[in-house]
């Protein structure tokens, strides 16, 4: 049986300081994945060496059965996996749908000439990318603010709208990271609601970074735990909640 | 609101009459030995005058006009996801027509060859400028060394025309494509740079090519620089007074139409290609800017780690924009040294890439008619006040700070395009 996403024994160290050392996980397909742990445990810079940000010191990482260690950030996310940031990244000056029509970049004709005369084959990918993001805005509910500049953008929309960029590139994962932080309660639901959605209706499989413990709880199929960048535990959210050094690690010793 | 309006129209009004007055207002002649300032003509204090008033009822009255512009734009509403299409903001096509008849009209009006030499210089610079834009407007990549590839394709065209005889349009696409080479290899080990060592590396470059065009005198011509470069044919027309290029079977312009050889006629056609070469330039970067390439620059502009979560590639990205806007000067520089008819290394110090940075940023980071604006201003204000060249720095430094203070925007701010999500295109 082979996983969509495995890490095996991933270490990455800065200088002297060991941010993660031997951290394994693996996704399967069409699953709700998510890595808590306290903060400055590592849960970033996991991220960060699962997409190619960082090229990782030790460990192998997987992606639909080849090894994607040390391949450039842009070429992973090409492959499928994409992710959002802890502090939203979006291109504020840019209104929301060009936002939606930069991730399609790929998937778009980016020929000079057929661009320079709008040539047939030109119009309709422009047509199908701009339809594509039609459906992503109508999803989260943000077509009303198409034209808006996405800086100026309310955060909880913001999130939003980082999450429909991912998804407009067609991913197969899609990894987030602390997608909660900073929403209200009502929000908070209705990111569940959509992240439960991106599973059941489009097949999506979600790797999540999460500090909001209701979330994570309520969502995930298995949590891993991360402390001071090793791996702690690994199980069910009931697993996880009655784990005595999960409690340790959070809430200190008795 | 009222009064906040009242306020913004009159500032920039009052402004432009502070820096236009030491500019226009005051005459200065030599009176033995000495200067003596004395006031201008009141037709010139007029002309101020008028200027400021007409640039305050422009502010004032533009909310309106931009309102009248929606009113006229049609909104067609349409759920059929097919029809999905772009529709640009620029809805006033008469607008444009006007704007375009006037300038191929302008030569008639002013009438000297003098001022024509300024249109063309100016054209010029909105050349320049429309290219530095791409690469610091809209992919936020600062360059200072931009003038060195105006240089590339200025001596490309030069000794191109010096050596081989190649005439002016077989060379301008030779030219164009060695200032792109010449910044798709720059790019290369420079574009790893971000920011502030970009802008130096750049800076460097432009030097570079100073200097190689100033020592290679064997090529060069040194200091001198190159002499006699031909003048653009028209259809094979030759538009000097006697014929260069074919002295056998040749034929001018004039001749072919019968009438006789006026300097002004001459400034007339270059200025006309010129303002077609301007046309192509805004046509093509226009376009660009709204495909996906165009998008993709103003992303990474935004924010390099997302474009590349999102599996842009950073590198052929920022390389593209450093070939186009090198291609545009190249172009611009091989219509200056046709222009010229000589060219010397003189034409490409530090100073010209300030001014076309200056222009970008004068006109507004990324916004085009901006940088037309701007380049106006930047190009023929100090031309028309020759005689003030001693203060044309300080006048040029104040402007600059002032702009800085209060719109530091430039002076049309980059608006978006509206995408139309449901909408039926009206193009």
């Amino acid at each position: 049986m082979s996983y969509l996403l495995e890490a095996v024994d991933l270490k990455m160290q800065f200088g002297g300081l060991m941010a993660v050392n031997g951290v394994n996980l693996h996704v399967n397909k069409n699953e709700i994945v998510s890595v808590i742990g306290p903060n400055g445990a590592g849960k970033t810079t996991v991220f960060n060496c699962l997409t190619g940000f960082y090229e990782p010191t030790g460990g192998v990482i997987k992606f639909e059965d080849g090894e994607i260690q040390g391949v450039p950030g842009h070429l992973i996310s090409r492959k499928g996996m994409v992710r959002t940031f802890q502090h939203v990244r979006l291109f504020k000056e840019m209104s929301v749908v060009e936002n939606l029509l930069v991730a399609q970049h790929r998937h778009l004709n980016t020929n000079f000439l057929s661009g320079l005369f709008k040539t047939k084959s030109y119009r309709d990918a422009e047509k199908k990318a701009l339809a594509q993001a039609k459906f992503w805005l109508d999803k989260v509910n943000l077509t009303e603010f198409s034209d808006r500049e996405a800086g100026n953008l309310a955060y909880g929309q913001q999130r939003r709208l980082e999450i429909a960029r991912c998804m407009v590139t067609q991913p197969k994962l899609i990894m987030l990271d602390e997608p909660a932080a900073g929403l209200n309660p009502t929000e908070t639901a209705e990111l569940n609601q959509l992240i439960s959605d991106l599973r059941s209706d489009f097949d999506m499989t979600v790797l999540l970074i999460e500090h909001d413990m209701k979330l994570v709880m309520d969502i995930s199929d298995r949590i891993y735990v991360v402390n001071q960048g090793m791996p702690l535990a690994h199980g069910t959210p009931a697993e996880i909640q009655n784990n005595p050094e999960v409690i340790k690690a959070y809430l200190g010793e008795e | 609101m009222k009064m906040n309006r009242l306020l913004s129209a009159l500032i920039p009004a009052l402004v432009f009459i502070f820096l236009a007055f030491p500019l226009l207002g005051v005459d200065m002649s030599p009176q033995n030995l000495r200067l003596v300032v004395s006031l201008a003509p009141s037709s010139n204090l007029t002309l101020i005058l008028t200027a400021g008033f007409a640039i305050f009822l422009f502010q004032y009255f533009k909310f309106s006009i931009t309102r009248i512009a929606d009113v006229v734009k049609v909104k067609v509403i349409d759920n059929n996801v097919e029809n999905l299409e772009f529709k640009t903001l620029f809805a006033s096509y008469w607008f444009w027509a006007i704007l375009v008849i006037s300038l191929f009209a302008w030569p008639l009006l002013v009438g000297s060859s003098t001022s024509l030499d300024i249109s063309i210089k100016v054209l010029i610079y909105v050349m320049l400028g429309l290219g530095l834009n791409v690469v610091v407007g809209l992919a936020g990549l600062l360059d200072l060394g931009y003038v060195g590839f105006y240089a590339v394709g200025a001596y490309c065209y030069g000794m191109l025309n010096f050596y081989f005889d190649i005439g002016f349009w077989v060379a301008l696409p030779i030219s164009v494509f060695a200032a792109a080479t010449a910044g798709f290899l720059l790019g290369f080990p420079v574009l790893r740079l971000r920011g502030d060592y970009l802008a130096i590396v750049t800076l460097g470059f432009g030097e570079i090519i100073r200097i190689l065009l100033n020592n290679l005198s064997s090529i060069t011509g040194g200091p001198n620089g190159l002499n006699g470069i031909d003048k653009p044919t028209l259809f094979g027309l030759e538009i000097t007074k006697r014929l260069k290029i074919d002295k056998e079977n040749g034929q001018t312009i004039y001749d072919f139409f019968g009438f006789d050889y006026d300097r002004m006629y001459m400034m007339m056609v270059i200025y006309f290609l010129a303002l077609i070469m301007v046309f192509f330039c805004l046509f093509v970067i226009n376009r660009l800017q709204r495909m996906p390439i165009g998008r993709a620059w103003e992303a990474l502009r935004e924010d390099e780690i997302a474009c590349r979560s999102l599996g842009l590639n950073r590198t052929a990205i920022k390389l593209s924009a450093f070939t186009i806007g090198a291609s545009t000067a190249g172009f611009a520089g091989a219509f200056f040294a046709a222009y010229q008819g000589s060219i010397s290394p003189e034409s490409f110090i530090f100073f010209e890439s300030a001014i076309i940075l200056a222009i970008v940023v004068l006109g507004g980071m990324g916004s085009q008619l901006g940088v037309i604006l701007a380049a106006i201003v930047l190009t023929a204000l100090p031309e028309m006040a020759r005689e003030f060249n001693d203060y044309r720095m300080l006048v040029f430094g104040a402007l600059m700070v002032l702009m800085m203070i209060w719109r530091p925007q430039g002076f049309i701010q980059t608006k978006r395009p509206t995408i139309d999500l449901n909408g039926e295109s009206k193009a």
